[in-house]
């Protein structure tokens, strides 16, 4: 009982977060004219899916108390290299995709090798970088274009049994693939330790250089695999700066609506895709509710800052003010 | 240990951003004379300028709040604000004001970022992008999502594109201004004591009796009012306001800021410094578009040339304990 006490209070942001999205796609549903079925859910999934990726992508360095503004351009720019590569026999199809991923990975990796060996912040370094990923995205679409191997595209958005969405299955293998084993090693508990207090964290032998490396890379891999998914639901690629703007920007609010603290050491990828989850039925269910096209803009703002400063609450229970300023 | 070596360390390391970023300044012009020999001629630097100034002036803005520790990515859609509100005032019939309710609305967006940020205590990062959402949604539902139907007035095309004294850029004057006004209120007065405290030590500067929350609101108001002024010069350059006109400056002003040797953390940094990265940054891009690079090259020697500046004066210590 007393765990599930502890549990409750360390994952209570995760909760409200879950709270929120259920009962935000409850009302999306209910308004919906087709109700709930397959269909619905599998077009649902599709476009949160992309961005749940990248706000787990985001969670990673944030958790340690950086930050990677080039997670968009690496999405864009492993779009793009999608649609060159992952075309042809199942043989070059399946190299070309694990090709995208190491580009991702890659890229994240020199984030990491800059910031850590560079001993720059971790804002301006991925600022830059998203700079020449963008420009990389660039060189190999000029113009949008290129194509990806049909049949899997249409697997990986379509429903596997007729019952589950394709990509929500992806997403689930990663948490349980990727972020699950990460957070149960020796690497994720650096991770939060170096969040939470990196000059502890290095005394107590805690490898801050490593950890920090292999967070930044599995950012960029998470972000790759974002921009693999996106190929699917595209068939294209587009070096696109509004695109990879836009999703950095919305994965830090989908990140910090998970329960997450930008100062780093609290909270988790699950959180953030629940987060995504949130900011993307935001925008269905202002199309549910007929809202006029010209205020959709100005109402996501607002429900927007609503949302990340309903953390405010905090500050009214807090008993002495200098806990503010940690 | 006497805390004045210190200090004078600190001192230096700004002064040497400072002196290094002016040398790849030189460098980069000879290097660019060797293409062609007008980077050197009055009117090119002159121009050059010019187009600095709008950067400049939001980068002198933004300085004040990166000082703190904080940061106002609201920057753009605040811009645009400027912009368009200004060629708005223009269109109902007072042209007279069209400058100061372009600044004056942008001044608000920047209260509204101070409270979120002093009051609600929510991290700067996140609250001034969804203030930066909300200044977007108000344009968008004000315009139609078009170009706004109003030009601007003569003064503001004075103000942008004007010459006054010995064909020196009118624009440049108002840098000039704005950066001068910022410079002495962090040099000189006690606020611009303030804002160096809070960005070392937001406790202690409470501690010590300091305002903080005064003091954060007020630098959030000048960021949002640097923001709106330049853009209602960017609306008197292109003689009207449009969508997305702030977008290109959100991460040139963080560059120049940085560039010029402040911290992205806080608490380090002057805004001579600030007006060194600016020109930096903004020779860097024309050049770049001067030697005809396609945008793809031009976005990736942007981003190397930053890290690789970076990597000679920014870099933070090590970590022990």
């Amino acid at each position: 009982m007393k765990a599930l006490r502890l549990w409750t209070i360390h994952n209570y942001g995760l909760l409200l977060a879950a709270g929120v999205f259920v009962f935000m796609f409850a009302l999306y549903i209910a308004n919906l004219e087709a109700g709930l079925n397959v269909r619905v859910v599998t077009t649902a999934a599709n476009k949160a899916v992309l961005l749940a990726l990248v706000a787990m992508a985001q969670t990673l360095p944030v958790l340690t108390g950086g930050l990677d503004l080039s997670v968009g351009m690496i999405f864009v720019l492993t779009n793009c290299i999608a649609s060159a590569i992952v075309i042809g026999t199942p043989l070059e199809v399946g190299v070309g995709a694990v090709g995208v991923l190491g580009a991702g990975a890659l890229a994240g990796f020199v984030n990491g090798l800059i910031i850590v060996y560079g001993r720059l912040q971790p804002i301006i370094v991925t600022l830059a970088t998203g700079a020449v990923y963008y420009g990389l995205a660039l060189l190999i679409r000029p113009i949008p274009g290129g194509d990806v191997d049909e049949g899997l595209a249409e697997f990986m958005t379509d429903t596997v049994f007729d019952l589950v969405p394709t990509s929500l299955a992806v997403l689930l293998a990663v948490v349980v693939l990727i972020w699950l084993p990460f957070r149960l090693s020796v690497l994720g508990r650096a991770c939060y330790a170096v969040g939470s207090a990196e000059g502890a964290a290095y005394m107590s032998g805690v490898q801050i250089a490593r950890t920090k490396l292999a967070v930044y890379t599995l950012a960029g891999l998470l972000a790759g695999i974002a921009g693999l998914m996106l190929t699917f639901v595209t068939f294209s690629g587009e070096a696109s700066a509004p695109i990879g703007g836009t999703y950095t920007l919305n994965s830090i609010a989908a990140v910090v609506i998970g329960g997450t603290s930008l100062y780093g050491g609290v909270g988790s990828a699950v959180g953030s895709v629940l987060g995504a989850f949130i900011l993307r039925t935001i925008d269905d269910l202002l199309f549910v509710f007929d809202l006029p096209p010209l205020w959709q803009p100005l109402f996501q703002g607002v429900v927007l800052l609503l949302a990340v400063s309903l953390g405010a609450a905090q500050v009214l229970r807090i008993r002495n003010r200098l806990d503010l300023f940690q | 240990m006497n805390p004045i070596p210190g200090l004078r360390v600190r001192a230096n390391r700004v002064d040497k951003a400072i002196v290094i970023a002016f040398g790849f300044i030189i460098v980069m012009l000879l290097a660019g004379s060797l293409y062609s020999t007008n980077f050197l001629s009055t009117a090119y630097l002159l121009q050059q300028l010019q187009i600095a100034a709008f950067l400049g002036i939001i980068a002198s803005g933004l300085t004040t709040v990166i000082l703190l520790g904080h940061i106002d990515l609201s920057i753009p859609w605040v811009v645009t604000v400027g912009g368009m509100m200004s060629t708005a005032a223009a269109s109902w019939g007072e042209p007279s004001l069209a400058v100061p309710i372009g600044v004056f609305s942008g001044l608000l967006f920047g209260l509204v970022n101070g409270f979120g940020v002093a009051f609600l205590r929510v991290p700067s990062m996140i609250f001034t992008l969804g203030v930066n959402a909300v200044a977007q949604g108000a344009m968008v539902l004000y315009t139609g999502g078009f170009a706004p139907q109003s030009y601007a007035t003569e003064f503001m095309r004075w103000l942008a594109v004007g010459k006054t004294v010995f064909g020196f850029p009118n624009a440049v004057l108002v840098w000039l201004a704005v950066g001068l006004t910022i410079a002495v209120l962090l040099k000189r007065t006690a606020l611009g004591r303030y804002i160096y405290a809070i960005g070392n030590n937001e406790g202690a500067a409470y501690l010590s009796g300091v305002n903080t929350r005064g003091v954060l609101i007020v630098c959030f108001a000048i960021s949002g009012m640097s923001s709106a002024l330049a853009g209602v010069l960017l609306a008197g350059y292109s003689t009207k306001g449009y969508q997305a006109m702030g977008d290109p400056y959100l991460l040139p002003a963080i560059a120049a800021v940085v560039l010029g040797g402040t911290h992205i953390l806080g608490g380090r940094g002057t805004l001579g410094g600030t007006v060194v990265g600016t020109i930096l940054v903004s020779l860097l891009q024309s050049i770049l578009s001067v030697m005809q690079m396609p945008e793809a090259g031009r976005q990736i020697i942007y981003g190397i040339v930053i890290i690789a500046m970076l990597l000679v004066y920014g870099r933070g210590k090590k970590v022990h304990g």
